[in-house]
């Protein structure tokens, strides 16, 4: 056994206390579905986890007519006061049950136990405390004295972060008098389900909060029932263009968090170490199923070799394996589908002549395993240099003036973030000011906080989630 | 002495701070509220809109980096401008509309005031939308609004001078340029008040104005992948559903028509639309 070895430390399933089969969350209870059922996985190993309901259009109009009346006679009527107090609830049982749902969340989505347990869940806490705070100053939100509440919010969420994401859409509707139906993404239902337990332990009034289950066509039926007022989408940009287009001619009001192809740019005066480290967490972080991963290095010609070969000793460290062993680093890839995607990209990016370099890991025989990947070579023209991957690959490209990192950073048609890495303060700031992108972490990378608006420019989307932003998405002001 | 033979004015587009004819060659006839002639306006092109937006692009780096401070003088300087050709902008809204010179006066009046307004509001703005953020770890962390690039603007159908100020000025404010489809039936203040744009340091290609039909030039505008913004407050008689559907091709940021005596009220929120947060973070600890 080698020093970087270590003996399995797995988290226990014991903790959990699974149904083999869960219904829809509408009007406070679980009901059966009525579009048949589907069953969610274990992507670090294809095991079974529970049968899962489908929810058909009729369920939508239910949830959505649950929510309708929840707004009507109970949770716009409520004061700010009372509304903040359940969200305060919520943020509390989330804390009692971190680690239940850190288990549940590696489990399902096959992201590392401590990823889960140290990022996720408490940022999961974290953005319930803060918009319980907003719910009774919303005077103070800069959308002029008393703004109102949008009505329903219709909610679809991605997978790569199940239960934050959910965070990041019920918290802030909530807070501002809406009433909810989510929808969460087909491979990841487990920790929404869990959530809506939660829901009941606070005795939140029945249908303030739906959940239903499903595919694409059940995220399709939320954004387009007529009832719905309120479209908040969290996906890939091809879903937000149809949103985008499904909404046109409605009053409903939309954001849309979408792609990313962000740049993380490294001077030569830059902290190599941190950087190193910043570059990893950029990218293989949550196996860079992350929209705003750095999955473009923007290196500057002349320290190219050093960062590449201490990238390659970095991933050579990192361990792939089991997501509920607390020493894993690398999880599983949430699907097969988009294992797959990760794989056809990669291979393209092959054929285009850039050259792979692939961490030398055991990859376990069942599940959806993609090693470390770093193309080298990529110019900005290559398909990896240019599409979301959404997988743990890295494309190096070169330049050598500052107006030469600008202009490849924003050769995009997306612009979520980008990452900036160099000792001279005047020089993050003059770049940070030129980079079209909605986040820019400087000397650092994939920093989250309930207080800090989050969202894109260009084509990765429009409105923002966090801070006192993320308010504005689910009110309308006076003015 | 006979009566003084009047010298009428070529009415054309303002595209990258010049006046062209429409490349198209074609012109259509504007007439007073009775139906007497007034003047040929230039009957804008898909090829004027392109240009335009091509103008409007290479406009948005210049005008984006030009201090808050700086952008509300050129503005205010515009006012000015209006101010000194207050009787020629009453005249010609009386010409196209109809209505007595008191009320063209008061249109002129606002206009201007609104103008105004909107010029102090270029350097409070990222005051009031942006903020620093109490992120709990150790970093520095600042929100600030920017442009979103360039907007198409459907301007007001109904009004000659308001309207096309009430949607200009608040993109104007936080470093958009924008190209801008006038009154079909009133086109006449909008040359006017591109020659005062012209003539106000605000550097060539900021504005752009172009007169013609608005459903033939919209769509366009609608689906050019360089127009990032599009107000659609002056399309409601236009398949305006459609406009948003081209919009959502390249998730253009879009708003929806408004209608009546309060339409494009002047509103902060009227700046925050075409405008983007940008959240930058920085470890506040030594790296």
């Amino acid at each position: 056994m080698s020093f970087l070895e270590y003996a399995p430390a797995p988290e226990s399933r014991a903790i959990l206390s699974l149904k083999p089969e869960y219904g829809l969350f509408i009007d406070g209870e679980f009901r059966p579905g009525t579009g048949g059922t589907f069953e969610t996985i274990s992507p670090a190993d294809e095991s079974h986890i529970a049968t899962v309901a489908t929810a058909s259009d009729e369920d939508v109009d239910a949830a959505v007519a649950a929510a309708r009346r929840a707004f009507e006679r109970t949770w716009s009527k409520m004061s700010g006061r009372d509304r903040g107090k359940y969200l305060f609830r919520i943020a509390r049982l989330i804390q009692e049950r971190s680690r239940e749902l850190a288990v549940a969340e590696s489990l399902d989505n096959g992201k590392p136990i401590k990823e889960s347990r140290d990022v996720d869940i408490p940022l999961v806490a974290a953005w319930f405390f803060y918009y319980a705070g907003w719910a009774d100053k919303l005077d103070y939100a800069g959308l002029g004295p008393n703004p109102k509440a949008l009505g329903v919010a219709g909610q679809v969420i991605p997978w790569n972060f199940p239960l934050l994401m959910l965070a990041w859409k019920i918290a802030p509707a909530l807070a501002a008098g809406n009433t909810v139906v989510l929808k969460p993404a087909e491979t990841t239902p487990l920790t929404a389900l869990l959530f809506a337990e939660i829901l009941q332990q606070a005795d939140l009034p029945p249908g303030v909060v739906n959940i239903v289950t499903g595919a694409g066509a059940t995220g399709a039926a939320v954004v387009r029932h007529p009832d719905v007022d309120k479209v908040a989408f969290t996906g890939s940009t091809a879903v937000g263009r149809e949103i985008a287009k499904a909404v046109a001619g409605t009053d409903k009001k939309v954001t849309l968090e979408l792609g990313g192809k962000a740049a993380n740019i490294i001077f030569e005066d830059a902290p190599i170490d941190q950087a190193v480290d910043g570059i990893v967490t950029g990218i293989f972080f949550n196996q860079g199923q992350v929209c705003c991963a750095g999955s473009r290095l923007v290196v500057q010609e002349s320290i190219h070799d050093e960062v590449v070969e201490r990238l390659k000793a970095r991933l050579s460290t990192l361990r792939l394996g089991d997501p509920l062993d607390k020493n894993t680093d690398i999880g599983a890839i949430n699907s097969l589908e988009q294992l797959n995607r990760v794989r056809e990209l990669s291979r393209i990016g092959d054929e285009e002549g850039a050259e792979r370099w692939t961490a030398d890991c055991a990859i376990p025989d069942k599940g959806f395993w993609f090693a470390p990947t770093i193309f080298t070579n990529v110019q900005t023209s290559h398909r990896i240099a240019r599409d979301e991957i959404f997988g743990p690959v890295l494309s190096v490209l070169t330049f050598r003036t500052p107006d030469e990192a600008i202009s490849k950073a924003n050769n995009t048609p997306y612009g979520l973030s980008a990452g900036i890495w160099t000792e001279k303060g005047s020089r993050i700031l003059a770049v940070a000011d030129k980079l079209r992108a909605g986040v820019v972490w400087a000397n650092t990378f994939n920093r989250f906080d309930p207080s800090s608006p989050f969202g894109g420019y260009k084509e990765s989307g429009y409105g923002r989630e966090g801070g006192r932003h993320g308010l504005a998405a689910y009110l309308k002001g006076a003015a | 002495m006979s009566k003084r033979l009047t010298v009428p004015k070529t009415y054309k587009l303002f595209i990258g701070g010049k006046f062209p004819r429409s490349e198209s060659g074609r012109s259509y006839e504007v007439v007073s509220a009775k139906g007497d002639f007034l003047a040929n306006a230039a009957m804008a092109s898909r090829k004027d809109a392109r240009d335009a937006v091509s103008a409007a692009d290479g406009a948005v780096k210049g005008w984006s980096g030009t201090t808050a401070y700086n952008r509300g003088q050129v503005l205010y300087r515009v006012a000015e401008m209006l101010e000194g050709r207050r009787a020629q902008f009453v005249d010609e809204i009386v010409q196209q509309t109809g209505v007595s010179s008191a009320v063209a006066t008061a249109e002129v009046d606002e206009s201007i005031d609104r103008w105004v307004w909107y010029a102090g509001w270029c350097d409070k703005f990222a005051q009031v939308a942006g903020n620093g953020n109490p992120v709990a770890g150790p970093y520095f962390n600042i929100s600030v609004p920017e442009p979103t690039g360039v907007v198409g603007i459907v301007a007001p159908q109904d009004s000659a001078l308001l309207g096309l100020v009430s949607t200009i000025a608040p993109a104007l404010v936080p470093g958009n340029t924008v190209v801008v489809v006038a009154s079909q039936r009133h086109p006449l203040s909008a040359i006017s008040l591109s020659e005062v744009l012209a003539t106000s340091d605000v550097p060539a290609g900021v504005v752009n104005v172009l007169t013609g039909s608005p459903a033939e030039i919209a769509p366009w505008l609608a689906s050019h992948p360089d127009v990032h913004g599009l107000d659609l407050t002056g399309a409601g008689e236009l398949d305006w559903i459609d406009l948003q559907m081209d919009a959502a091709q390249t998730l253009t940021r879009v708003t929806s028509p408004e209608q009546g005596p309060d339409a494009a009220a002047p509103s902060l929120a009227r700046i925050a639309q075409f405008t983007e947060t940008k959240t930058v973070w920085h470890p506040k600890s030594l790296v």
